[in-house]
């Protein structure tokens, strides 16, 4: 067990903690963070996806030793409000089944959108190509980023 | 509450409700936090509790205007938490912006409880009507009575009742507590709407936790967190129901972080509680880490033998043999194949596929002093509580159950292993503990959709009409626990109906069915049986149009016929409207422009239809297979007729656009091998699902309205992607799949 000193969402955050233990168990069970999801813990869902310095990265795979003073963005700290382009999208869309996925979903879509703000079907398609959806909302999460990408350039316009 | 407070109907479910909405663990869980009506929710005073308008268990309007409805149905991402209270609000004239949704608890005064079989909708859509129609009733009464009018003058619109002779109008809020001193009119003093009136049902509506989803607040079982919460793992035999011989417990016990370490004995039940160890820990990854050096010996039983392979073999040599079991037989097969123009032979075989929810299977429970308060991701919350008293003696009002949302369904969470599993653990620790699967532990542990073999072979006259069909299905039975006696059983979803299409369409029609006994758990995956029977009806079916050099389309037209209206009989009694069904199927080939498009080679349609669930579900599918065989699905065109009233436009056509893809995604990838009587693959990496590169371009979702009753959609849509996909795979290149999934056939071509 070790302490470490986290920079989750702009908030300096400090656990005791197994130095093996990845970020997703640190965020779920340690910081009560539970937007980010175990799905496989072996990086192959997405549904853990947070943004490490805005990389997207799976928060199963990372052990928490390694995290350093990397920032830790969440879908909780996505917005202050709720608001960001994607997940405004994602409500007018009515894009979420079981919405289980969807936190990793969005997540990888912010730094889609970040890299390539107009992004076309198959940009989308390689990038969200890590993140599984059973339920198979895959059309309302291409159409839900062709609508984010419109409300941003709305609002930098 | 706790879970032995006496049960008084009039008092408990306000009491529940200012217990959820005042604080305490399950605040944040059950309210919709971003909702705007949500913000109002606060904790009634009891002067305020007693003004409240509670008609039923499912409606409340407090003095405030705010309209809380419950959805008593567990929501699994078929929509249902937002689809049912839509009905209500519909008929209640609220509008939906003053409405909050709560998930209720399981209890008797909902009615069932389970979501399964897309039964939800049809059960209780002319109930809900009527509930809302009853509160809106006592509102219009209340307002008459205020302001001393006549009721058949006012109406009740937006959430307020009007008096339009005079401008007059009074707020839900204000009329509550009038309104809750009168007394409940008779059904026949209600009157329900008239469909051309709804402004609510069939529009597009957001699903009510939409805002919590996006924004990722605690929702799921597995998001659930008490004060002084363990962490449970629980190891299995991977040969099912094998028991534990002997563990080291003692090392475990002193690893980082764990608890607890101990062997449960269980039962031979697979689905119930298996035995198992059960390792609890300060973390899931303590919990996680501690099972690494965990070291047990197991007895695996008399099933440690079983393979597909084995199995596979055991289908072909009973392939010319005369099936087990003969469902049905009409006419006279033999000598009709011997009279036939053309016949076809064909093996068309399926494995075993997981159900994969991306939320692995997990529990809390909290045992304290003989009863216990249990959270889970739960489709039938009725088993669940149901097992815990068999197997665990807990009596049922000692069971508090509380329905969280679940990570995904698909018929997974109607087994209740996981839930027994957790309550087993707390039950022994007396304090509370979420139990998570791990993702082996869910790909290992399933109750899986069955493999199976279909020997068939058809016939068609001179005119080009099918005449003659045979099937013998080889299918699994293992041992299932009625009343808790063992009864060797064929699987749930393994199973095949005589009366299934083509069945009672051919004149000559024998089905056969041998069963093999197998230690797997088989379970429903989401539409099941037809989830394969479509598969492989259909593209034998499509088989026998091409031998007889006839368009698939008027060959099924033809099958069809004239038969009208066949009555409901088989495992869901369903009665088989045929007209409904040749209505969608013209539907979808003018929308897809049957037979008016040419494709050059390596591209080309599928047509397929299915009726389940109450659903008639007919399917065109467009794909383009790439000369080194690759697969692309362009276009989905679906006609779906499931009655008179789409109820949430937005939801109904996610959950065709998803049945779409899911059903792609079992066609292309899905399969689990056995070895050793385990399952082989462990996670998703050697069990590939469906990605968003492999989503077709298009779904074009048709919804035909009829004058039906209203029926589900979370399965129907599903059963007839993968053989309209596998018939346009065949018209765009000439290779014919007899074998699921996808990746087992070479589609190359040149």
């Amino acid at each position: 067990m070790s302490q470490y000193t986290l920079n989750v969402n702009n908030v300096p955050k400090t656990v005791d903690v197994a130095d093996d233990t990845p970020l997703l168990w640190v965020l779920r069970d340690h910081l009560h963070l539970v937007g980010t999801k175990f799905g496989c813990g072996i990086g192959q869902c997405g549904a853990c996806t947070v943004h490490l310095d805005g990389v997207p990265t799976r928060a199963c795979q990372i052990p928490v030793s390694s995290v350093g003073k990397n920032k830790i963005i969440t879908i909780e700290g996505l917005s202050k409000h709720g608001d960001h382009p994607l997940q405004q999208a994602w409500q007018e869309l009515d894009v979420p089944q079981c919405g289980y996925c969807q936190a990793g979903q969005i997540m990888t879509a912010v730094a889609l959108l970040k890299k390539s703000p107009q992004p076309s079907d198959q940009e989308i398609d390689a990038a969200l190509e890590g993140n599984l959806c059973r339920c198979g909302t895959y059309l309302r999460i291409r159409a839900g980023i062709h609508r984010a990408a419109e409300i941003a350039a709305g609002r930098n316009a | 509450m706790s879970a032995n407070a006496p049960k008084n109907p009039s008092r408990r479910d306000f009491l529940r409700t200012s217990a959820l909405a005042g604080g305490g663990l399950v605040l944040g869980f059950y309210v919709n936090a971003a909702d705007s009506a949500a913000k109002r929710v606060a904790k009634p005073s009891r002067a305020q509790a007693l003004a409240e308008f509670k008609p039923n268990a499912f409606i409340r309007i407090a003095p405030n205007g705010t309209v809380t409805l419950v959805s008593k149905q567990p929501e699994i991402g078929q929509g249902i938490k937002t689809s049912l209270p839509m009905v209500i609000a519909e008929e209640l004239e609220v509008d939906w912006k003053d409405v909050v949704i709560v998930q209720g608890d399981l209890d008797p005064i909902y009615g069932s409880q389970s979501a399964g079989g897309s039964r939800s909708t049809p059960t209780n859509y002319e109930e809900f009507h009527r509930l809302g129609a009853t509160a809106r009733t006592m509102l219009i009464q209340a307002a008459a009575l205020t302001w001393k009018l006549p009721a058949d003058q006012l109406l009740a619109k937006d959430s307020a009742v009007h008096h339009p002779a005079t401008g007059r109008s009074l707020g839900y809020g204000k009329l509550a507590a009038k309104a809750a001193t009168l007394p409940v009119p008779a059904a026949g003093e209600v009157r329900l709407k008239d469909p051309r009136d709804f402004k609510l049902l069939g529009t597009r509506i957001g699903g009510v936790d939409n805002p919590a989803v996006v924004t990722g607040k605690p929702l799921f079982g597995i998001d659930v967190s008490l004060p002084g919460l363990l962490y449970a793992t629980y190891v299995k035999s991977p040969v099912f129901a094998g028991k534990v011989v002997s563990a080291n417990l003692d090392e475990v016990k002193a690893l980082p972080g764990v608890r607890a370490v101990f062997v449960i004995e269980g039962t031979s039940n697979l689905k119930g509680l298996l035995p198992g160890v059960a390792i609890v820990a300060d973390s899931t990854w303590a919990a996680f880490s501690a099972r690494k050096r965990l070291k047990v010996v197991w007895d695996e039983g008399k099933t440690a033998a079983e393979s597909w392979k084995g199995f596979a073999a055991k289908a072909d040599a009973l392939a010319k043999q005369p099936g087990g079991e003969v469902l049905r037989n009409d006419g006279n097969v033999a000598s009709a194949l011997d009279k036939s123009a053309k016949t076809v032979e064909a093996a068309y075989s399926y494995p075993f596929i997981s159900h994969a929810s991306i939320e692995p299977q997990n529990a809390t429970a909290w045992y304290k002093d003989g009863a216990v308060e249990i959270w889970a991701p739960t489709q039938n919350p009725e088993a669940g509580q149901k097992i815990v008293t068999e197997v665990l003696g807990i009596p049922k009002e000692k069971i508090t159950l509380h329905i969280t949302r679940s990570g995904g369904g698909f018929g997974r969470r109607l087994i209740p292993d996981y839930l027994i599993e957790a309550v087993a653990i707390s039950q022994r620790l007396k304090g509370p503990v979420k139990l998570t699967w791990t993702r082996e532990d869910d790909l290992q542990h399933d109750q899986y959709r069955a493999g199976g073999f279909h020997f068939l072979r058809g016939g068609v006259d001179t005119s080009g009409k099918l005449i003659a069909w045979h099937d013998h299905f080889v299918t699994f039975e293992h041992i299932v626990f009625k009343d808790g006696q063992p009864k060797l059983e064929v699987g749930s979803g393994a199973n095949l109906s005589g009366d299934e299409f083509p069945g009672r369409w051919v004149e000559n029609c024998r089905i056969e069915q041998t069963p093999l006994a197998c230690g797997i758990p088989m379970g429903p995956w989401r539409a099941p049986r037809s989830n394969v029977l479509a598969w492989v009806f259909h593209s034998f079916i499509d088989e026998l149009a091409h031998a007889a050099g006839r368009d698939p389309l008027a060959f099924r037209l033809e099958i069809l016929g004239d038969k009208g209206f066949l009555p409901g009989t088989g495992e869901q009694g369903i009665p088989y409207d045929v007209n409904r069904m040749k209505h969608v199927l013209q539907h979808v080939a003018e929308k897809a422009d049957w037979g008016k498009k040419t494709f050059p080679r390596g591209q080309g349609q599928g047509i397929a239809f299915h009726f389940s669930h109450r659903g008639y579900i007919a399917q065109v599918a467009e794909v383009n297979v790439s000369k080194d065989g690759k697969l692309k699905v362009d276009r989905v065109v679906v006609s779906t007729d499931i009655g008179a009233q789409i109820v949430n436009l937005s939801g109904a056509e996610n959950q065709v656009q998803g049945s779409v893809i899911d059903g792609l995604g079992a066609l292309m990838f899905q399969e689990l091998d056995i070895d050793k009587g385990r399952i082989v693959q462990s996670n998703f990496g050697d069990y590939p699902m469906i990605r968003i590169g492999d989503a077709p371009t298009r779904v074009d979702v048709h919804f035909l309205k009829t004058d039906y009753p209203v029926t589900g959609l979370g399965e129907p849509a599903l059963p007839p992607l993968a053989p309209a996909v596998c018939n346009a795979i065949f018209a765009a290149t000439g290779i014919r799949v007899r074998q699921l999934p996808l990746s087992r056939t070479d589609l190359s071509w040149s």
